[in-house]
């Protein structure tokens, strides 16, 4: 059984903040979508078909387990019985969708204990497995995903064609069903107004832009996440190459926006660095918008030596911590969004605050 | 995913805060009209390739599209009009039944038509034959809801002959 109280008080691996260029790099992620072949895809699927492909894909994976061929480490979760607050904590921590989370009828999830792995069932497609790794890693990334692809399909046959590849339920993702992507904070980019150009020029290249939480969100803390826009006519290899390939770039940019800052207006960035940092350590009630927005700046701030004493794991931690579901289950209890805001703050300050100056309030 | 304005993919996923919290996803030039809706900027000279149904448009009459659109999958039963409103597709039949109106939309989307990459060790060939059982399963349903039990337990017999030489 996966414990969720317990889960809560770790962090996952895309937020240890190691790994190469990882001040900037939180982390490197691969999915994959595959499809039973002998059952419809979700659209046209009826329940009993979605309970047939769950047992199916399940039992593979845990006779794969059971023949010491996984790690042991891994938990089984039914997302069907789950209460909203678990699968939202499951979404924060990006092992499922927010589409996975929403959706009705039979689907579950596999997580790697060490969360470097997790693997859908019943999500858009029948499964998206996806491997995370802290930092900039998509190469071991991928021998690791296509060593659990070949795996699973030990036993399961793929939907797939000569011509098209493996076979998807959107025509977008059809080919190697793929998406390689890196997640960016890259906060300079933004203060100095050239993030939008950088995206234009991203687009140009077909590579796609989203937020902190996937698909359809906004960009949160100016995490951004770099992904390719293409599935078909290019090897898995050529679109990790195309995603590795821009980050050395952006990279540069940022850092180059950053070096900006700090020679034409220090004071004023490091005022910036040193206002954010002095709220959530001291406010007493704060929303998660404001805090995602005050903790990019803190980030920033501890990468380029403005705020000491704070290590960025503590930093990433304090992304995921400080969101709705994860506060909730911190906390012990269900919070309104009142009360979680007065938790929120709470939490900051214990993590980031002079605690004797919070105990005399 | 798809844009919501044309069938292009999505690049650009938007928050709209102005009349409740929605979500927008759209493709550059779509989100560029999103965003800038009064101050038009000189059109850019970009071919017109708003979308499948207007790539579609060009060759057929309102007519034809119309029968396009009322084409039936025989395997999973979805119609090629369901597939354009919810933008997924039924079955991996589709890919070969709905094959000449996909390419079109498959070149816009990636560029390309042929798959390059991976290939399942142990699938591939038998694939075809799975996706029958979607057929057969779905056509036994259909016969025990009809009672017509021996069409019934004929298709039976068919789907156990295919599932028993998969093992």
């Amino acid at each position: 059984m996966l414990d969720f109280d317990k889960l809560a008080h770790h962090s996952g691996e895309w937020l240890r903040g190691v790994g190469p260029e990882s001040d900037i790099v939180v982390s490197s992620r691969i999915r994959l979508a595959r499809n039973v072949a002998e059952f419809p895809f979700i659209a046209r699927a009826t329940e009993n078909d979605r309970s047939e492909v769950e047992r199916i894909l399940g039992e593979q994976i845990q006779a794969l387990q059971s023949g010491g061929r996984l790690s042991d480490g891994l938990f089984y979760v039914d997302v069907s019985e789950l209460q909203e607050l678990d699968r939202q904590f499951l979404v924060e921590r990006q092992l499922i969708s927010r589409e996975h989370a929403e959706t009705d009828g039979a689907r579950a999830v596999v997580i790697d204990g060490a969360e470097q792995f997790s693997v859908m069932i019943n999500e858009e497609d029948h499964l998206r497995i996806q491997v995370m790794r802290s930092g900039l890693d998509l190469q071991s990334a991928w021998e690791s995903i296509n060593a659990l692809d070949d795996l699973i399909e030990e036993n399961v046959t793929y939907a797939y064609s000569d011509k098209l590849g493996y076979l998807t339920a959107c025509p977008t993702n059809v080919g190697t069903g793929a998406r390689v992507s890196v997640m960016l904070h890259l906060p300079a980019l933004v203060i100095t107004r050239q993030i939008d150009k950088v995206f234009r020029s991203l687009q140009k290249i077909n590579l796609a832009v989203r937020g902190l939480y996937g698909e359809g969100s906004q960009a949160m803390g100016d995490f951004y996440q770099i992904s390719n826009q293409v599935t078909l006519g290019l090897s898995e290899q050529e679109l990790t190459k195309k995603v590795s390939d821009v980050v050395p770039v952006l990279l540069d940019y940022e850092r180059q926006a950053r070096d900006f800052l700090i020679r034409e207006s220090q004071e004023t960035l490091h005022d910036r660095v040193a206002r954010a940092f002095g709220i959530l350590r001291t406010a007493q009630t704060i929303t998660s918008e404001e805090t995602l927005h005050l903790l990019s700046s803190v980030r920033m701030g501890v990468n380029l030596g403005l705020i000491r004493d704070v290590e960025i794991p503590t930093v990433n931690k304090l992304f995921v911590h400080t969101q709705p579901a994860h506060l909730q289950k911190l906390a012990g209890m269900e919070l309104d969004s009142s009360d979680r805001a007065i938790e929120r703050a709470t939490y900051l300050r214990r993590h980031l605050g002079d605690d004797g100056i919070a105990g005399q309030n | 995913m798809k844009c919501q304005q044309c069938d292009k993919p999505a690049s650009i996923h938007i928050t709209d805060l102005v009349d409740g919290i929605s979500e927008v996803h759209l493709c550059e030039e779509c989100a560029k009209d999103f965003l800038n809706p009064v101050q038009e900027e000189a059109p850019e000279v970009m071919p017109a390739m708003g979308g499948l149904l207007q790539q579609l448009a060009v060759s057929e009459t309102a007519e034809e599209l119309a029968r396009l659109d009322e084409r039936v999958c025989p395997v999973c039963g979805i119609s090629f009009l369901e597939f354009r409103k919810q933008g997924r597709l039924g079955c991996p039949h589709d890919y070969t039944h709905f094959a000449t109106e996909l390419e079109p939309l498959l070149v816009n989307i990636h560029g390309e038509s042929t798959h390059v990459g991976k290939a399942p060790k142990h699938s591939g060939a038998d694939a075809e034959q799975q996706t029958q059982l979607i057929r057969l399963r779905r056509e036994m349903k259909d016969a025990v809801a009809a009672e017509e039990y021996e069409r019934a337990s004929e298709l039976r017999d068919q789907i156990k002959t295919i599932e028993g030489a998969k093992d």
